[in-house]
Order: structure tokens, then sequence, then C-alpha cells
């Protein structure tokens, strides 16, 4: 789905270097979200759901955790490939210089703020490298996909859901 | 609501989950059908009325209407190729495919329409296809617009389709209202996560339940691997079983062995089986000119609500924009109006942050229109290539290139001044740099500039056609006129994937038409019968 390791080669020797550290964390196979994996997508999703998420506190900690489970389960339902890839994305995000080098994050995801994630997130949908344009659309499509499954989200889209008691 | 499905299961159709097996399997049979979509229904529905044993395998689950409840986040997983994300190679275009027992029929969106007369026109010129032809075909257009119920559909339409209606008459652009294959349709509008209350009649409702019905069997989560041949002959379909997650193989497998075998698993999956079947194909043509009708979307704020969700999701249309230059000329599009639900529209949308959260608030008040982009006809639009991954499945490589940009641009142009005719407030096409219109002046202007690219303006697909083309000799095609494999004998080819070129109609009914011609000259020569008497 995201990052063919052939166009990786060609994102210089950064990537192929960024790349084997990325295949060598996901050596171990078929795996759930690891707590790094878990605590980066929570800072993405942090940015990419601003204005529909709740303020700051408990509430918006506790969303985040529920849509972080949600694009767990929607990676799920990818095909082997595509879940392999993205495997290789989240493993380089997860990485101090993968974090610095490719989405030029200096520090810890847990302490990046919406504004530093939404820079990085901006960078990759205009960025003319087609492999962090497809990166960029990953995680824009699995958020919003876990974000918006959820029947809690709808009543602030003024979404009715599907039509009740007919059946 | 009774399920049909599920009371046929209980009075004994022949159904093998295949994710349950424990330990592998040799099955015999007349014909074995591999997919159960609009070519694969078809074809186990005559062939079984022949008195065939048919063993139709297919890769997706058995689900039916009680287990369709209208929800995104169940549905995408459960009834679509890869969660409804399938993409191009290098993801450029986002591709809508059933995988469920039913195929894309069980989640499409009921739009039908004979192939064009201008179609088989140029098929006729290019590619020898004599014998197919707009009258030659009628009858069994008629056949199957009659058996699935394709009808006009007089519920007035709702106010997403409407805004393709008004706007198209303001500006004076004919509007037509498409026909539907349902029966006693509650106008929902969640067709395409199948259908709850069984008026989609869909293959899942007809075809196979009569195949069903005659004895033969379903094999689900079953994955066709290969087909094992000798000379100029198949003998058997090798198959892997899937675990439940229809994803992982279980480590089971399924052989079968038939008189004959059908390939009917869509424009990416069949010629995908044929590859890794290393079938004869000295002509390189297997996998080569696949069509996707490459659909750009605009989006529009209305000034009430729309409601888009709501409603029998696609009931307008217009081909004005088909007619405008020569079929082979600069592409041509066809206007449609699809639903929006929730995660279909979000994930459509460009951006993120407040901006997108800002544009979800409006959901209500949300049209879009959509064009599909006529491809295969304009020599330089020669479409993608079905290739294989290292584990053997299937990638689709669609280049996206000038002649589409061209159409695409002159497509969100047509879009956005017929929803700025219909009293839209904003225009956005669906596209990461598009500002977003407040006027169709404004509009012209920007949408005139606009960078057309991969990966910048979305593209997406619903409609996979070609990569086992039909031709009259085996150096322009895979197979012939009736769907016969050039090379091996006792192999047709019963889907999307034949067509030489796109169809620029959603190709529902073209599938049910070609294929319920070609089955019942096959349940003839198989059964030492005389030829239908249908023209």
């Amino acid at each position: 789905m995201i990052v063919s390791r052939r166009q990786f080669l060609k994102t210089g020797l950064a990537g192929s270097v960024l790349l084997a550290l990325s295949g060598w964390l996901n050596a171990a196979g078929a795996r759930s979200l690891s707590d790094g994996e878990r605590e980066m997508l929570a800072a993405l999703a942090n940015a990419i759901l601003e204005g529909a998420l709740p303020p700051e506190g408990e509430r918006r900690h506790r969303l985040l955790a529920l849509t972080v489970d949600g694009i767990a389960s929607a990676v799920a339902g990818l095909s082997l490939a595509a879940q392999k890839e993205v495997g290789e994305l989240f493993g380089l995000l997860v990485l101090a210089p993968g974090r610095l080098m490719l989405a030029g994050v200096g520090k810890p995801w847990r302490e990046a703020s919406v504004a530093e994630v939404s820079d990085f997130l901006q960078s990759w949908r205009s960025s003319r490298l087609s492999l962090l344009q497809t990166a960029y659309a990953a995680l824009h499509d699995l958020t919003f996909a876990a974000w918006y499954g959820r029947s809690d989200t709808w009543d602030a889209i003024d979404y009715p859901g599907p039509p009740r008691g007919y059946f | 609501m009774q399920d049909p499905i599920k009371s046929g299961l209980a009075a004994g159709w022949k159904h093998v989950d295949a994710s349950t097996l424990s330990r592998g399997q040799t099955v015999d049979a007349d014909v074995v059908v591999i997919g159960t979509g609009a070519g694969g229904g078809v074809t186990a529905d005559i062939l079984s009325d022949a008195g065939l044993r048919v063993v139709l395998v297919e890769e997706g689950p058995l689900r039916s209407s009680s287990d369709f409840r209208m929800r995104e986040a169940d549905a995408y997983p459960e009834l679509y190729q890869e969660s409804a994300s399938r993409k191009t190679a290098d993801k450029a275009i986002n591709i809508y495919q059933g995988r469920c027992v039913g195929g894309s029929t069980t989640v499409n969106w009921t739009s039908s329409f004979r192939t064009p007369p201008e179609v088989f026109d140029f098929w006729q010129r290019q590619f020898g296809l004599r014998q197919l032809s707009a009258d030659a075909m009628s009858s069994w257009f008629a056949v199957m617009e009659h058996k699935l119920w394709m009808r006009r559909w007089e519920t007035p339409p709702n106010a997403n389709n409407k805004v393709l209606a008004v706007g198209g008459e303001k500006l004076g652009i004919p509007i037509g209202s498409i026909r539907r294959n349902v029966k006693g349709c509650w106008n929902l509008g969640y067709c395409g996560m199948g259908c709850p209350t069984n008026a989609k009649q869909s293959m899942l409702l007809t075809t196979i339940p009569a195949a069903l019905n005659r004895g033969a069997t379903l094999y689900t989560r079953l994955r066709a691997e290969r087909l094992r041949f000798a000379g100029s002959r198949v003998t058997a379909l090798d198959c892997v079983a899937l675990q439940a997650d229809g994803i992982h193989p279980s480590g089971k497998r399924v052989q079968v062995r038939a008189r004959h075998f059908v390939a009917a698993g869509g424009a990416i999956g069949s010629p995908a089986l044929l590859l890794r079947s290393g079938v004869p194909d000295p002509h390189r043509l297997l996998g080569k000119r696949t069509f996707l009708h490459p659909v750009v979307i605009s989006s529009a704020l209305m000034p009430d609500r729309v409601d888009a969700y709501a409603g029998a999701p696609q009931t307008i249309y217009t081909d004005h924009f088909l007619h405008q230059a020569a079929i082979d000329g600069p592409l041509g599009f066809k206007l449609e109006v699809p639903p929006l639900h929730p995660v279909l529209f979000s994930t459509t949308l460009q951006g993120f942050g407040e901006a997108h959260a800002r544009l979800m608030r409006e959901f209500t008040r949300v049209n879009s229109v959509l064009a599909l982009l006529r491809d295969g006809f304009h020599p330089e639009s020669r479409g993608g290539e079905v290739r294989l991954d290292s584990n053997g499945l299937p990638v689709l490589d669609y280049p996206l290139g000038d002649v589409i940009w061209e159409g695409a641009r002159r497509a969100l142009l047509a879009m956005a001044e017929i929803q700025f005719a219909a009293g839209a407030r904003w225009v956005f096409p669906v596209h990461e740099t598009a500002p977003g219109y407040p006027s169709w002046a404004e509009a012209k202007k920007g949408i005139a500039e606009l960078p057309l690219k991969p990966l910048l303006c979305r593209v997406v697909s619903a409609h996979v056609m070609g990569g086992c083309g039909m031709a009259d000799t085996p150096q322009r095609g895979v197979a012939d006129h009736r769907g016969r494999h050039f090379w091996l004998a006792n192999l047709s080819i019963h889907d999307g994937s034949l067509f030489p070129t796109s169809l620029g109609v959603n190709p529902q009914l073209s599938i049910y038409g070609l294929v319920a011609r070609n089955a019942s000259l096959l349940a003839a020569e198989l059964c030492g019968r005389p030829v239908p008497q249908i023209p």
C-alpha cells in the first residue's frame, strides 16, 4: 500500500539503511501494534483529527486510543502485501532516526505538538517524492476510516446513521 | 425480514466454507466456475439448468441480508477486495471491487445500462468481433433485464441526484434516469453495503440460489490458485483454503477436476489466475489492456440539506460529454452521482485537521458528482497491466497519462459548472491542492490551472475491465467472441476481463448479456444439444 522496496532504494542511502532497520524490526512477523507504534499513531491522529476531537484532556486521550484500535483493525483487513508495507512505514516512524530524517520531528512522538505533527504531514502531502505522498495518503485514509467508522463520531457531522427499527 | 440465503442453507444447499476444512479435498464436476460475480453467477445458473454438475469457487465469504447492517466499518472489510482499499501499483487509483458471494453485484449501486452500440461498432472495426452487435445482443440483454428486474426507477431522485438533474437542465444538457435492478426497493441508500431488504436483484439473490437449488456446490473462502493443463486441455484447478479472516491461507488445499473450466474472477482475478497458471500466451496479451473508467470527483456545498447517504444512490446520469468527439478522440465521460457515507466521504476528502473537520461538519449539505472517463478507445489510452507480485497475487499497473488528465480537467470543469448551475455555494474538486471555489467564474479559472498528477488529484474506479480481451484472432486477443480461450480448448472466460476496451457505462448488464449468450452456447456444446435460437 505504501512503500515498495524498490521505491525505497530510490530514496537513497538513508532510506535503505532505515529500511534495513525496519525490516529487522518487523522480522518478528505478524504482530499487533507495539507501544511505540501506538504512541506514534496517537500523535498522528491527534493532528489529523484536530477539529473533530474534543479539547485536550482525558476524553481526547481515550478517543485517540479508540482510533488507534480502529487503525489496527483496518490494517488487519488489508492484503498481506499492503500490511507488510504499512508495517515498514510504522516501523520507520517509531525509530528516532526515521522520525527525524523522514518526518523531521525532533522530539519523541508523545511530546510532539499538533502544529509540529501537522507540519510534517503537510510536508509529506506536498512532497515531490511519491513515496512520501502515498505514505501520507495511507495515514490519512486509515485514520479517517477508523474515526468515522465509529457511530459516536456521527452526531458531530449530523449523520443520523443507518435507518433503524425497520427490520 | 426473511433471509433467503439462510433459508436455502437450512433446506440443504451444498455450501462448503473452506476455512472450516480440516483436511484437503479432491472434487469432481462437469464444470468449475471460478468466481461468483456477474459472470460466474449467470454461468452457474445456465449450466446447472442444462443439467451439468457445477462447482462454484469463491474467495470471499457467503453473506446475506441478515448480515447487511448498513455500517461501513463492517461492510468494507467483509464484502470488498482489500477492505475497499485495493490500489493500483503506484497507489494513485483506489479500486472498489466486491469480494463475497455475488461479487461486485452484491455491493454495486444497481445502475443498469446495455453496452452502447458505438462500443460494439468499435470492437467490430478494431478487434474483428463481427458476431457482436447491438442488434445481435439485444435479445440477451432483454432476457437479463427481465430476469433481474432492470426497470425504470419511478421514485423521484434524492436531493443528491437532483443536483445533476437541475444543473443539467439549467445548462441545456440532456439528462437521463438510470434503470435499476431492484424489486420492491425501499429507497434506503445503502446498496454499497449489501442490500438489507433483498430488493437488489444481485447474483447473490438470483442466479446463485437457482444453481444451488439444482444441486450446484458452492465453495467460499477458497482461492483459485492455478489451472493445471496437459497439451491443450485443462485438467484441474488447484485451490488454497483461506482462514476465516479471508486473508491468510489455512494450509488446506482443494483440487477440482472437471470437463470444462470457467474463469469469472473479474478483470484483475482472471488474468492473474491465467498468469499464475502459465497458460500459453505467445503474443503477450494476457493482463494487458486493463481498463478502469478512471473516476474524478467534484463535491459541492449546497444551500440546503442534501443527505447524500439517503435514497437510491445513482439514479440520474448524462452521456452528453461522451458525444462531444469521435469515440477514439479526446476522452469522453459519463456523469453520475455517488452516495456519500461518513467513511467513504471522509477518506476521499482531501486535507486533514481543522480544514477537513470543517467540511465534515457540512456533511449533510454536500453533493458529489463523478465522471467516469471512457478509456481504451483513444490510441494512446491503452489502459493498465495486471502483473503478479512475489506471492503470486495480482498488482495492477495503470499509468495515468496526459490523455486521461486532459479528459479529467474537462470533467472537473463540467461538473463544477453543473453544480453551480444547481445552486452550489462552493465547489471543491477532490484534489490535494484545490482550494475550493465560491463561483463558476473562479472555478473555471482555478480548475484550468490545477496541476493534474497522480496522487494530487484523487482518482478512483469501481469498474475493472479487460486483461483477457476478446478478438477474432489470437494475435490480438486472449479469447474469441464466445469467451473461449484461444489455446486451451476447455477453458472459457466469462467476466468483464473479456472487454477489449472500457464501455462508457456501468458494466453489470454488459457482463450479464454477453455471459448469458456464451454460457448458453457452452451449455449446448457440453450437452450435445442444438445452440439456442436467440440470434
